[in-house]
C-alpha cells in the first residue's frame, strides 16, 4: 500500500510539475478577522487528481483557507479559483463542483444514515436513480450499508466520520474538501478512513483537498503545504521536504546533555537542539558512520560524561516543521489534547 | 434562470421536509409542547373562572375565552422555537451542510418558515381538538378560517424567530430574548384578559404586539357560534380583515430583513 502511494506521488507531481490541468488556484488569498490575519496572502495551486494537504499547528488558518475555498468565508484580499470557477464572484457554482468533509460534526443524529444522504442529495439536485445507485455504492464503500437504516445517534465516532465521507462524495464532486478527517480517531479507524480515500482515489479522478496535523497522515498526500501563523513556509513532496533535513537524525542521550551539547557544537561544527526529555538531537549526513566517531569523541574529550543511549533515524516532516517553523506540531497537539479534557469536565460539571 | 428557480424551489421543499420529518420523529418533543398550554387552559382556567364569572355578562365560561388565547399561545412558541433550531444547528454542527449547499440562502429562510409554520399549525389544530371539552361548537367553516389564521400568525412568528436567529450564535443569549421579548409579546396579546379599558402604556404596546392581532380574530371566530355577537364584539378590537391585513403586515416587515441578514456571507 505504501509504495503504491509513494510510487503514485512521483508521478503525479510530475504531472504537476509539466503543468498538468490545475483544479485549484489560489492565489495571494488572506482572511482578516478585525485586526488579526488569519491567512496571510498565500498562493498555490493544486493539480487534478492530486491528494494535496494542508499540514500545520492549531490556528494556522487551515479552516479559514477551507471555508474561503468552499465559499463560506469571503477572501479579505487575493483570489481563489476551484474548477476554474472564481469563488469570489460564482459561489453558487463553485458550490456544485466541490464535496466538504468539515472539521466539526455536521450530521443530523435525529435522522438515519440514509436520510442523511438522502437530505444531501436534494439540497444538491441529484437526481433520483443517480441517488439511488451512488447511495448504495458509497455506503459500500465505507461499510455502512448495514447500519444505514439506524439514527446517526447510534453511530461510533468513527461510523460517523465515514458517513460524512460518503455523504460528501454523494454527488460527483470534482473536488473534495476534508477537514481534519480522521480527528479524534483511533489509529485503526483512522488507518481504515485512509484506506477509503486511497481506493476512491485510484477509482475515481477526484481531487483532494486534506489539512491534518498528524504528520503520518501527511505522508500519504501527493505534495504538502506546510502551512504556520496564516503562511506557507514550505510546498513540496513530502520526500522533498524531508530532504530539507538532509541526511539523518541521530539522538543521543548522555548522563550530562548540557555538556554534552557544548562538545559536539565546539568539536563537529553541528547545529543541535534539545528534544522533550533534553535529549540531544543532532543532523548529520551518514548518520551510521558518524556515531561511533560521536562515542569517541565524548569519551575523549570527557571521560566522565556516559552516553545512555544513541537512536538514528530518517527525518520525519515532524522534523521538517520544526526546522523551517522552530517549534514543534507536536507541543500544540498536546495542549489540543489537554483542551479538549478541561472542555469535557467542564460539560460534566454543568451537567450535574 | 427557470432551472435556478426550480432549484431553490426544491431547495426550500428540502428545508421544510427536514424539520417536518425531524418533528414527527421526536414524540417526546411533541407532548412537552403540548404540556404548557394544557396547564394553562385547565388549571389556571379552571382556577379562575368562578372569579371571573361575569366576564361576557355571564355568557361566557372563562376557560373558553382563554381558549383562542392558548391556541395564539401554541402557535407563538411553538414558531418560534422552531425559527430558532437554526441556532441549534449552527453551534451543533447541521447548519453547515445548508449553508454550504448550492442552494440560496433566501431558500434556507423560507424553507424554514414553512417547515416552521406547518409545525406550529399542526400543534395549534391538536389544541383545536379540545374544543368540544370546552363545549365550543365550530362548523366546517369555523375551522377552516381558524386554520388560515393560525397560519398567518404561525408565519409572523417564524418569521421574527429567523430574523432573531439569523445573527444569533448562542442559545444563551436566545433566553434573554425569551423573557425580555416573548413573554410580554404573549402577556399583551389579551390571552388572558380582554384589551379593554386598560392603562394607556399597556394599550401601546399591545397594539404593537403582533401576537394580539392574531389572538383577537382567532377568538372572534372561536366564540362565533357559542356566545352572542354582542358579547364578541364586547371583547374584540378589530374586525378579522384588520387583523389579518396587519398580521400580513408585519410577516412582510420580519421576513424582508430576515431574508437579507441570513444572505449575509461572514
Ligand atoms: N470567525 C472568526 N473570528 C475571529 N477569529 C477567527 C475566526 N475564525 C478563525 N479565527 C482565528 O483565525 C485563526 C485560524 O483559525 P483556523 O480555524 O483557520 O485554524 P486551523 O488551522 O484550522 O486550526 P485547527 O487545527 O485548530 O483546526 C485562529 O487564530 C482563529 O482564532
Ligand atoms: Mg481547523
Amino acid at each position: 500500500m505504501k509504495n503504491e502511494n509513494n510510487s503514485s506521488t512521483v508521478k503525479l507531481s510530475g504531472v504537476q510539475t509539466k503543468g498538468g490541468s490545475t483544479i485549484i488556484e489560489v492565489r495571494e488569498l488572506t482572511r482578516k478577522f478585525g485586526d488579526f490575519t488569519a491567512v496571510d496572502g498565500i498562493s498555490f495551486s493544486v493539480g487534478e487528481g492530486e491528494i494535496f494537504g494542508f499540514l500545520g499547528p492549531n490556528g494556522a488558518g487551515k479552516t479559514t483557507t477551507i471555508n474561503m475555498l468552499c465559499t463560506l468565508l469571503k477572501p479579505t484580499e487575493g483570489m481563489a479559483s476551484v474548477a476554474g470557477i472564481d469563488v469570489s464572484s460564482h459561489p453558487h457554482e463553485v458550490r456544485k463542483n466541490i464535496g466538504l468533509i468539515f472539521q466539526d460534526p455536521s450530521l443530523d443524529d435525529r435522522l438515519t444514515g440514509r436520510e442523511n444522504l438522502h437530505f444531501h442529495a436534494m439540497l444538491y439536485n441529484v437526481d433520483r436513480k443517480t441517488y439511488e445507485s451512488r447511495s448504495r455504492e458509497v455506503l459500500q464503500m465505507v461499510d455502512l450499508t448495514e447500519k444505514a437504516d439506524k439514527q446517526v445517534r447510534t453511530y461510533s465516532g468513527g461510523m460517523k466520520r465515514r458517513l460524512e465521507i460518503a455523504r460528501g462524495l454523494l454527488h460527483h464532486p470534482k473536488v473534495i474538501f476534508l477537514d481534519e478527517p480522521t480527528i479524534g480517531l483511533d489509529p485503526q479507524t483512522r488507518r481504515h478512513i485512509w484506506n477509503y480515500l486511497l481506493r476512491l482515489r485510484e477509482r475515481e479522478k477526484i481531487t483532494m483537498f486534506m489539512t491534518t496535523h498528524y504528520m503520518e497522515e501527511a505522508e500519504n498526500c501527493d505534495r504538502i503545504a506546510i502551512i504556520d501563523h496564516g503562511r506557507i513556509v514550505s510546498l513540496d513532496t513530502p520526500e522533498a521536504l524531508k530532504q530539507i533535513v538532509g541526511g539523518d537524525i541521530v539522538t543521543a542521550d548522555t548522563s550530562d546533555n548540557t555538556h554534552a551539547g557544548q562538545i559536539i557544537r565546539d568539536k563537529f561544527g553541528l547545529e543541535i537542539r534539545n528534544g522533550q526529555q533534553g535529549q540531544i538531537i543532532i543532523e548529520t549526513t551518514d548518520g551510521d558512520k558518524f556515531i561511533p566517531r560521536l562515542i569517541d569523541t565524548l569519551t575523549n574529550y570527557n571521560p566522565s560524561i556516559q552516553v545512555l543511549s544513541i537512536n538514528l533515524r530518517r527525518p520525519t516532516l515532524d522534523d521538517v516543521f520544526i526546522k523551517l517553523t522552530g517549534h514543534s506540531i507536536r507541543e500544540e497537539e498536546a495542549d489540543q489534547a489537554k483542551d479538549s479534557l478541561k472542555r469535557r469536565v467542564r460539560m460534566w460539571n454543568r451537567g450535574r | 434562470m427557470y432551472d435556478k428557480f426550480i432549484q431553490n424551489l426544491k431547495g426550500i421543499f428540502t428545508i421544510w421536509y427536514r424539520d417536518v420529518l425531524r418533528y414527527s420523529r421526536d414524540r417526546a418533543r411533541i407532548v412537552a409542547s403540548l404540556a404548557q398550554p394544557l396547564l394553562f387552559l385547565f388549571i389556571f382556567g379552571s382556577g379562575l373562572s368562578p372569579v371571573m364569572s361575569n366576564l361576557g355578562g355571564g355568557h361566557l365560561d372563562f376557560r373558553q375565552f382563554m381558549f383562542p388565547g392558548i391556541l395564539g399561545m401554541t402557535v407563538l412558541f411553538t414558531s418560534i422555537f422552531s425559527a430558532v433550531s437554526i441556532v441549534w444547528d449552527r453551534e451543533f454542527g447541521f447548519f453547515k451542510e445548508v449553508m454550504a449547499a448550492p442552494i440560496s440562502r433566501a431558500a434556507v429562510a423560507l424553507g424554514k418558515v414553512a417547515g416552521g409554520s406547518t409545525i406550529a399549525l399542526f400543534q395549534g389544530c391538536i389544541i383545536l381538538l379540545l374544543s368540544p371539552i370546552l363545549n365550543i361548537q365550530l362548523t366546517l367553516f369555523q375551522i377552516i378560517t381558524l386554520v388560515g389564521l393560525m397560519l398567518l400568525l404561525a408565519m409572523v412568528m417564524t418569521s421574527l424567530g429567523i430574523l432573531i436567529a439569523s445573527r444569533q450564535r448562542s442559545m444563551e443569549g436566545f433566553q434573554m430574548i425569551m423573557n425580555f421579548l416573548l413573554m410580554p409579546m404573549f402577556f399583551l396579546s389579551g390571552a388572558f384578559f380582554p384589551l379593554k379599558n386598560i392603562p394607556l402604556w399597556m394599550e401601546i404596546l399591545a397594539k404593537i404586539d403582533p401576537v394580539a392581532y392574531g389572538v383577537d380574530p382567532l377568538r372572534q371566530v372561536v366564540l362565533s357560534k357559542t356566545v352572542p355577537s354582542m358579547v364578541i364584539e364586547m371583547l374584540s378590537n378589530y374586525s378579522i380583515a384588520v387583523n389579518s391585513l396587519v398580521m400580513a403586515g408585519f410577516a412582510t416587515a420580519f421576513l424582508i430583513p430576515a431574508i437579507l441578514l441570513f444572505g449575509k456571507r461572514d
